[in-house]
C-alpha cells in the first residue's frame, strides 16, 4: 500500500498532483483499478463515473485518508482544500457557522473576507441577516445551498492552492447550483486556483472543466 | 463546616471537569460509552483497597488498561465499539463485584465523600483544573473530528490518537470523581450536565461552559443537601443533576434558547 510522496516533480510543466497505477481494494473487491491522470496548474480537472464507479473514494486516497497501492505525488507545499458531499450533522449539535470557521481561522476579518468571495453579503442591508441567520445560526440548520458554500468558505480559510469538491451540488436545489459552480469558476479566475471535481452533471462538466477523467470508462 | 466547604470545593472542581469532558462525549454519541466506562473503575479500586493504596489509583489504572485495550481493538479489528464496550466493561463490573471486600463495597458503588483525604481532595482539585486546561486546548480538533473525521483527518489530525487522548481523560475525571459518587453514578456526572445544557445551548461556546456550571451547581446543591440530611452525597448529586435536565428540557421549548 502506498503513501503520499510529496517529492517535487520535476518536469517541464507544472504538474501539481500526478498519479500512476492507482489501487483500492475494500474487502478484495477493486474499486479502482489502474488509475493514472495529472493535474496541471490552474486546470480544472471533473471526475465523473456512474453511482459505485468509485469518485469519492478517489479522493479519500489522493488526500490519504484511506490506503492504496499505486503512486500518489502532490508537488510539496501545497495547501489542499477538501470540501465534502455534505456535512451530516444531527440537527440538535449545539455550533454556530460562526465557530465552525473558526475552527480554522480565528480571525474575524478573514472570515467575513472569505464569505463574501462565497456569495454572502457583509455590508448593510445585508449585515444584520448574515449575522442573526448565518454566522449566529447552528450550522445544522442552514439550507442546502448556505451549508455547501459554508463548507467552500471553511475550506478556502486556508488559502489552499487545490481545491478537492466532492459534488458540489449535491442536495442543493437548482437555482443554488448555477450559483455554486459560477462561484467555483470565479474563484479559480481570481485566485489562480487548481480545482478537482466531482459532479454527476455533463453540462456544467462541459462548461467548466478542461479535462475529465471518466471512472467508468477506466473501470471498463 | 470547613470540612463541608472542603468538600464542596473538590465536589465543584470535579463536577466542573467532568461536565466540560461530558459535553464532547454527548456530541460524539458516547454517552453510553461514558457511562459503561465508569464501571470499569470498580475491579481497580477493589486491588487498592484489598493491598492498601488509594483506591482512585487503583480505578485510574484499571480504566487506563481498558480504555487502551479497547482503543488497541478498535484499532486493529472489525468489532463493533459498542459491542466491544459492552463485553469488556460490564465483565468489569462483575469482576469488581466478585473482588471487593464486601465492607468497601457499597462505598466502591456509590462513593463516600466523607471518605476523600485532605491530600486527595487537594489532588483532585489541581488535576480537575489541569483536564479543563487539556480539554480546552484539543477542543477545536475534537469539534471538527466529531463534525466530519475526514475533514478533520484531512486537516491533518490524527483522530485516532486525540479519541485515546480524550478518552484518558475521562478515565482521570472518573478516577476522580469515584469516591464522590461511586463507579456506579459516576457515569452521570460526566453525561447528565451535558445533556442538559444541550437542551438550552445553541453554540458550543454556551453549551460546555453550561454543562460544566450544572455539574458545578449539581455538585453544590448536592453535597449541601446531603450534608444536612445525612443522605449518601453521591445519589443527591446525580438526583440534582437530573432535575436540572428536567427544568432545561421545559426551558427549551422546542429551539436552543442560549
Amino acid at each position: 500500500m502506498g503513501e503520499i510522496n510529496a517529492k517535487i516533480l520535476l518536469m517541464d510543466k507544472d504538474v501539481l498532483l500526478s498519479v500512476s497505477g492507482l489501487k483500492v481494494k475494500f474487502d478484495h473487491h477493486l474499486i479502482l483499478d489502474d488509475i493514472s491522470f495529472e493535474v496541471e496548474k490552474n486546470e480544472t480537472l471533473a471526475i465523473i463515473g456512474p453511482n459505485g464507479a468509485g469518485k469519492t473514494v478517489l479522493f479519500k486516497a489522493l488526500l490519504g485518508l484511506i490506503p492504496f497501492a499505486g503512486e500518489v505525488k502532490w508537488q510539496s507545499g501545497l495547501k489542499i482544500g477538501y470540501v465534502p458531499q455534505k456535512l451530516a450533522l444531527p440537527r440538535d449539535l449545539p455550533l454556530t457557522t460562526l465557530e465552525f470557521l473558526r475552527l480554522k481561522e480565528n480571525n474575524l476579518a478573514k472570515i467575513y473576507k472569505i464569505l463574501e468571495q462565497v456569495g454572502f453579503q457583509k455590508n448593510k442591508p445585508h449585515e444584520g441577516h448574515l449575522k442573526k441567520h448565518v454566522l449566529e445560526t447552528k450550522v445544522s440548520v442552514l439550507s442546502g445551498g448556505e451549508a455547501q458554500r459554508i463548507l467552500i468558505a471553511f475550506a478556502l480559510l486556508e488559502d489552499p492552492d487545490v481545491l478537492l469538491f466532492d459534488e458540489p451540488t449535491a442536495g442543493v436545489d437548482i437555482s443554488a447550483e448555477e450559483t455554486i459552480y459560477s462561484l467555483l469558476h470565479k474563484l479559480r479566475q481570481k485566485q489562480s486556483l487548481t480545482m478537482l471535481l466531482i459532479s454527476h452533471e455533463p453540462e456544467i462538466v462541459k462548461k467548466y472543466a478542461d479535462k475529465v477523467l471518466d471512472l467508468g470508462k477506466q473501470q471498463k | 463546616m470547613n470540612n463541608l466547604l472542603f468538600l464542596i470545593l473538590v465536589g465543584i472542581a470535579v463536577a466542573a471537569a467532568a461536565g466540560y469532558l461530558g459535553s464532547f462525549m454527548v456530541v460524539k454519541r458516547m454517552s453510553l460509552v461514558g457511562d459503561a466506562l465508569t464501571h470499569v473503575a470498580l475491579p481497580g479500586m477493589a486491588v487498592a483497597l484489598t493491598f492498601g493504596f488509594s483506591p482512585i489509583l487503583g480505578a485510574f489504572a484499571a480504566l487506563a488498561l481498558a480504555i487502551f485495550g479497547v482503543w488497541y481493538l478498535q484499532e486493529h479489528s472489525e468489532i463493533y465499539p459498542e459491542a466491544l464496550i459492552g463485553v469488556v466493561f460490564t465483565a468489569s463490573l462483575a469482576l469488581g463485584v466478585l473482588i471487593t471486600p464486601e465492607a468497601e463495597l457499597l462505598e466502591a458503588l456509590f462513593g463516600d465523600i466523607e471518605k476523600i483525604t485532605p491530600i486527595e481532595g487537594l489532588l483532585a482539585i489541581i488535576i480537575s483544573f489541569l483536564i479543563i486546561l487539556i480539554t480546552r486546548k484539543i477542543s477545536k480538533k475534537m469539534i471538527l473530528g466529531v463534525i466530519s473525521e475526514e475533514l478533520a483527518k484531512s486537516a491533518g489530525i490524527a483522530i485516532s490518537k486525540l479519541n485515546l487522548v480524550y478518552l484518558l481523560l475521562v478515565g482521570v475525571v472518573v478516577a476522580l470523581g469515584v469516591k464522590f459518587v461511586g463507579t456506579l453514578l459516576m457515569g452521570a456526572l460526566v453525561i447528565v450536565p451535558a445533556v442538559a445544557a444541550k437542551n438550552i445551548s445553541r453554540s458550543f461556546k454556551n453549551y460546555s461552559l453550561f454543562s460544566a456550571l450544572i455539574g458545578i451547581l449539581s455538585a453544590v446543591i448536592g453535597v449541601s443537601l446531603a450534608y444536612l440530611f445525612q443522605f449518601p452525597a453521591g445519589p443527591v448529586i446525580v438526583l440534582t443533576s437530573a432535575a436540572i435536565f428536567v427544568l432545561t428540557f421545559f426551558l427549551r421549548k422546542g429551539e436552543s434558547v442560549c
